[in-house]
């Protein structure tokens, strides 16, 4: 197990490097250059009638700043003095307001996993529910409703619904239930009591939490339902109900305990999500997170942040592939990743 | 898959399978309507009468677009560069299309951000263009999109996954390398950052998601290729002096083809959506192209016009169920334990 471990551990770094330097490459060959960018948004300012001095001066200008930010050099060089500051723990400063990267991913980091960790949450309390109780009688009325509607959300698309709360329940000319934008109301005060706080910032999450768990019902109690289904078919659980056991004591602490191991391995695979806020959610609602960091970012070519989002995610993304495999071992002794025994 | 009378081919025992999932053919109906409508779209939505009787001459406007556009024909005096709607008014006799609007049909003078009305069924959007016909068009690039970006993804996903299954050893490590890369791309991140950085366009879009979604049909056919490899037909195939890309193709893949189906019809849904997220975002296709998303995009900024997101989204729900509904009855009938 340890060296299995060891071996998937180093054969993530070649994987890692080979996604970094993809997003890399793809972001310095792109057209559109955050100097001219930058530039465009000075000269925009007012410097009309330049004469051919200025223009030179400003071509000298631009070439200072690349040599400065080192985008003057080939690709390779620059990826590579990217990853020496990425070991030593230095993700750079950002081309729009010259603040270090961290800082800025900091700043957004918490909202989002905030709002992550509780759909994560809200989704397990409610779709392992929904799944075991459809398993109890496959193909009821109940089972076949459940399956129908989480189908049905999963397949509302999530800019859609996020739009229409805005127009309808959002203010605008319908109900105004929800605010449309932001973390705290007008008057909010620091100085308020936590209750207070935490109802004004939960007033302002409610609907894009909504929005961020409603697609995630279904996948998770259908496989919870399979998950039960195959192992009531198990020869345990009749060996269970022939000593006479009740059907609640069969359910709940034969079938249930057993099905509830997959289950706990999607866990492992979640952890990208946790920190990768929803560009869409989080543009609708204006949520400062990460994902409005991260579109925000893209779009004023901001390359030290969108890398290190980028970095940031597909590092856990590879770490939480590997940790799903290694919970499945973990838990279920019947696997073995070891050679010769099976 | 063709069905032949008697005969209990695997294509006969899907297609059985799946006629009996109710919600598996109300899918495939709403996919087969909307391929209809795509096709049809210049006859359902256009600015082009059917018939116009016209100074006793009668000419049939929505035809003869076709035949200009191919350059068969050319439009006679009356009706060159003609404003159609004027001309009707002093017709004797004309007949409109259901929706006797063009998708880009601009009129920022006239009818800008109106609501649906008899004149325009399900309103217009903030340069005046007819929604409706905005609609019927856009079945059109959706479906394109989707079927452009399935197309692509299973091309690449066939090829890189065969021939890892197939040769197995450095092969199938170095592209095993290859698809746990792809795996660990924030892939709707990456896809965001492509098409905001190079210039909006249709055919970006179709490459982006195309060149990103395949990995899952990739691991899917070198799963089945490494287990097909090793079955006796293939070793017999090979001693008869079969060369390895006959092997390949006419003995092991229409035995793994099967499940490609499935992702396909789901990656259809797939790519349609994140066409239209990427249009609602405003980083799709460009400005004059008029899409589900994109009519989707004014409402997000004009939150009075409901009708802007009320039918588009509506649109996309839609069709992104029908393709599910028809990838899970496809998935049932080919082998309900398939895991896809």
């Amino acid at each position: 197990m340890l060296a299995y471990t060891a071996q998937r551990l180093v054969l993530l770094i070649p994987t890692f490097f080979g996604v970094t330097f993809l997003a890399f490459a793809i972001m310095h060959l792109a057209p559109g250059d955050p100097v001219e960018l930058f530039f465009a948004g000075g000269l925009a300012a007012g410097t009309a009638g330049i004469d051919a001095d200025k223009l030179v001066e400003v071509e000298q200008a631009k070439a200072e700043l690349r040599a400065e930010l080192g985008l003057d050099r080939a690709i390779p060089v620059q990826y590579a003095l990217w990853l020496g500051r990425l070991v030593r723990g230095d993700l750079g400063r950002s081309l729009k307001d010259r603040r270090a990267v961290w800082d800025k991913i900091r700043d957004r980091l918490g909202v989002t996993v905030e709002i992550n960790v509780l759909a994560i949450l809200i989704t397990y309390l409610v779709a392992v529910p929904l799944g075991i109780y459809s398993s109890v009688r496959p193909n009821s009325l109940f089972d076949q409703l459940q399956t129908l509607g989480v189908f049905m959300l999963y397949s509302l698309p999530v800019f859609w619904v996020g739009t229409l709360i805005i127009i309808f329940l959002c203010g605008g000319d319908f109900f105004a239930w929800f605010p449309p934008a932001g973390l705290h109301s007008l008057g909010y005060d620091p100085d308020w009591p936590l209750w207070q706080r935490l109802g004004d910032r939960y007033y302002h999450l409610a609907m894009p939490l909504l929005c961020t768990v409603y697609t995630s019902f279904a996948a998770l109690s259908r496989f919870m339902r399979t998950s039960m289904l195959e192992n009531a078919s198990m020869d345990y659980v009749r060996t269970a109900r022939a000593k006479g056991l009740s059907e609640r004591v069969v359910v709940l602490k034969h079938i249930l305990r057993n099905s509830l191991i997959p289950i706990v391995t999607i866990l492992a695979g979640l952890l990208p999500a946790l920190i990768g806020g929803s560009v869409i959610i989080e543009t609708i609602f204006s949520i400062p997170g990460i994902g409005q960091l991260g579109f925000q970012s893209v779009l004023a070519r901001d390359y030290p942040v969108v890398l290190a989002l980028f970095a940031a995610s597909s590092f856990l993304t590879l770490l939480g592939i590997l940790l799903a495999d290694l919970a499945l071992a973990l838990i279920d002794p019947r696997i073995s990743f070891e050679r010769g025994r099976a | 898959m063709t069905v032949r009378a008697g005969s209990s081919s695997y294509g006969a025992n899907v297609w059985r399978e799946l006629r009996r999932n109710a919600r598996a053919m109300v899918g495939l109906l709403v996919v087969g309507v909307l391929a209809v409508l795509a096709l049809a779209a210049d006859f359902v939505a256009s600015d082009k009468p059917y018939y116009l009787e016209l100074d006793g001459q009668v000419y049939s406007p929505a035809l003869l677009d076709y035949g200009v556009w191919l350059g068969l024909r050319r439009w006679p005096e009356p009706l060159l560069n003609a404003d159609f709607a004027a001309l009707a008014e002093r017709a004797d006799a004309v007949l409109w299309p259901p929706i006797p609007y063009r998708s880009t049909g601009v009129d920022i003078t006239g009818d800008v951000f109106e609501a649906p009305s008899s004149k325009h069924l399900l309103g217009t959007d903030g340069l005046g263009r007819d929604v409706a016909a905005g609609m019927v068009h856009g079945i059109r690039i959706s479906l394109t999109i989707g079927l452009v970006v399935v197309a692509i993804q299973a091309s690449i996903g066939i090829l890189l996954g065969g021939l890892a299954g197939y040769y197995g050893g450095w092969t199938d490590l170095v592209l095993s390398r290859l698809f746990e890369m792809m795996l660990g791309i924030p892939t709707f991140f990456l896809i965001i950052t492509v098409a905001a950085i190079f210039p909006p366009s249709i055919y970006t879009i179709m490459v982006i998601l195309g060149l990103t979604g395949w990995v899952g049909i990739a691991r899917f056919i070198r799963a089945e290729f490494l287990k097909v490899r090793a079955l006796e037909f293939v070793a017999a195939a090979q001693s008869l002096g079969a060369s390895d890309s006959r092997v390949m193709l006419r003995h092991i893949l229409p035995n793994a083809i099967a499940p490609v189906l499935v992702a396909m019809s789901f990656g259809v849904a797939g790519a349609i959506l994140a066409e239209s997220s990427l249009s609602f975002l405003g980083i799709g296709v460009p400005q004059h192209v008029v899409t589900w998303g994109s009519i989707l995009a004014v409402a997000r900024t004009n939150t009075f016009a409901w009708w802007l997101a009320v039918f588009p989204g509506f649109a996309i729900f839609l069709t992104v169920t029908a393709y599910n509904l028809l990838g899970d009855g496809l998935r049932d009938a080919l082998d309900p334990r398939l895991e896809i």
